[in-house]
């Protein structure tokens, strides 16, 4: 009897484990399908060229406030705390080059692409699930309009542009922000602030800097719009209102994570 | 060329259940819609209404059988075949479906513009005159959120019009609706049908209101289908399930009809 229990439970987890398998595979298929189709549809006639400027309105100029703040914070504390592990080498010099080089490969495109995530990937996730649960993606296609080239792919081609834009505004501010901290606060020389950066920062930097801000975009705007578009396929997700919250959140948590762990897997391949 | 506007041969559809069991919404179903009719779909909550709905649209894919449009099969069809055969339909949501963030006179002109190549003084002459016909005149500018439910729906029923439909399909077209408000709304059915000449498939709870347009009924119960040729063939039904149906839809109606016999 206790044998037959055990043996039960065990079928139990393991049918459990298989299903929970076979739906992650059928959402990373259903995700993969809707990143082609939704490339595909920024190719696809008429262009939209309206609804690309009204997207690159909200993502890019209605997300510069916070990269500004999010910049010039970053970049002041920056120069504060890198003052203050190279003064004990006595290497303050230095200061230009490691406040660029951090924000340019590393703190610009990772920092950009997290608050884009969310201020604009969290209402855009919201925008397409509301559409989905009020039957508004259903009424679209059922008037044979495509649904990605009217919606989901002015999206797209508005965060490809405007986030790496975005990522060259943040190490801008940043560095300036580096600048006022280390310069006019803690003293260090002003032409060896800016030596420093220009010698020690190359096209292979800024490369990479821009080509991480181009990968976090895709992945921000796919993720956060992916999960609106599918709210109604996504297990745990709920129904109604609750359901929009919950894919809300897992948009942002979601396309953070991807963000970080692709920053580390481009840094090693491309560093 | 068919007599049937569509048509459901053997067709199956079910969805898994959260024990992994299956549920049958419809189980080896066959029925024929025929061209210029109205045909109502009714049943008790869960039937699968709004699903035979959404099989006829492709927006979902039955598990086997097949379903025709004018003859000409639909089954899986996908890509710009799927496009162009949703042209030929016009669907009115049981919630409108209007897009919130468009005024009703970009909702309304938005396949116009999407479908045809027609100028915008073209489009805004087409969309007056549906505003006209379905008493909406001078509500253009505002917004789905700024409107009543029954507005909302004649905002819908214009936009599914624009590009002359050969079938309509009205999921639920009068939930929400008080009684005045969803006469007025068969009565505005009844009129489009007639100047544009559509197939009108409705699904609905409202019986026995929306029977005075049905020319056919089609009744869903535990996935299999009982189809009369009018609603009164499906009140002097002697089948239990039709019989409980009718007393529980449509109870004075039928007792009425006793007494007078």
């Amino acid at each position: 009897m206790f044998a037959q229990d055990v043996g039960g439970m065990q079928r139990n987890s393991l049918e459990k484990l298989g299903d929970s398998g076979l739906y992650v595979l059928e959402d990373i298929g259903r995700m993969g399908l809707y990143l082609l189709l939704a490339l595909k549809g920024i190719f696809r006639r008429p262009f939209r060229f309206a609804e690309f400027m009204r997207q690159m309105h909200f993502i890019g100029a209605g997300s510069m406030m916070v990269i500004f703040c999010t910049a010039a914070s970053t970049g002041m504390v920056l120069g504060l705390q890198g003052y203050y592990s190279l003064n004990k080498f006595g290497a303050e010099g230095m200061l230009g080059s490691a406040v660029s080089l951090t924000l340019i490969m590393e703190l610009g495109p990772v920092l950009t692409a997290i608050m884009v995530a969310g201020r604009a990937g969290s209402a855009m996730c919201a925008e397409l699930g509301i559409m989905r649960i009020s039957e508004q993606i259903d009424a679209l296609e059922c008037m044979a309009v495509d649904p990605f080239r009217y919606l989901i792919s002015p999206k797209f081609l508005a965060a490809l542009v405007s986030i790496p834009l975005l990522t060259a505004l943040f190490d801008v501010v940043g560095i300036a922000g580096g600048y006022v901290a280390g310069v006019h606060l803690m003293g260090v020389n002003p032409g060896s602030y800016l030596e420093g950066m220009r010698t020690s920062v190359t096209n292979h930097d800024l490369r990479l800097g821009m080509v991480k801000s181009f990968v976090f975009a895709l992945l921000v705007v796919w993720i956060c719009t992916g999960r609106g578009y599918f709210i109604y396929k996504i297990r745990g997700a709920g129904f109604g209102a609750q359901s929009v919250s919950r894919m809300t959140t897992q948009a942002v948590v979601y396309s953070s994570i991807a963000v970080l762990i692709f920053d580390y897997l481009l840094t090693a391949v491309l560093l | 060329m068919s007599e049937f506007a569509i048509e459901f041969k053997d067709v199956v559809k079910s969805f898994a259940k959260k024990n992994g069991d299956r549920q049958m919404i419809l189980d080896h179903v066959n029925f024929s819609i025929p061209i210029g009719k109205t045909t109502v779909i009714a049943g008790g909550s869960g039937q699968g209404k709004s699903v035979t709905l959404k099989l006829i649209l492709g927006l979902m894919p039955v598990d086997s059988g097949r379903i025709f449009v004018g003859g000409v099969d639909v089954t899986g069809v996908r890509g710009r075949e799927l496009e162009q055969l949703r042209t030929r339909f016009g669907v009115l949501f049981q919630g409108s479906a209007l897009f919130d963030s468009l005024s009703v006179y970009e909702n309304i002109a938005l396949p116009l513009r999407e479908r045809t190549s027609k100028s915008e003084q073209e489009i805004r002459a087409q969309v007056d005159t549906i505003l006209q016909q379905l008493e909406l005149t001078g509500h253009d500018e505002k917004f789905p959120a700024q409107l009543s439910g029954g507005m909302r729906k004649r905002v819908g029923l214009a936009r599914a019009l624009q590009l002359k439909p050969e079938i309509m399909l009205f999921d639920e077209p009068t939930t929400g609706l008080d009684p005045v408000m969803t006469q007025d709304i068969y009565k505005l059915f009844a009129r489009t049908q007639e100047q544009v000449g559509y197939t009108a498939v409705i699904v609905s709870h409202d019986i026995p209101k929306v029977f005075n347009l049905a020319d056919e009924v089609i009744v869903l119960n535990n996935g299999k289908v009982d189809v009369f040729s009018s609603p009164e063939a499906m009140q002097w039904s002697r089948e239990p399930h039709i019989v409980e149906f009718v007393e529980n839809t449509m109870g004075e109606i039928y007792q009425s009809h006793l007494v007078e016999q």
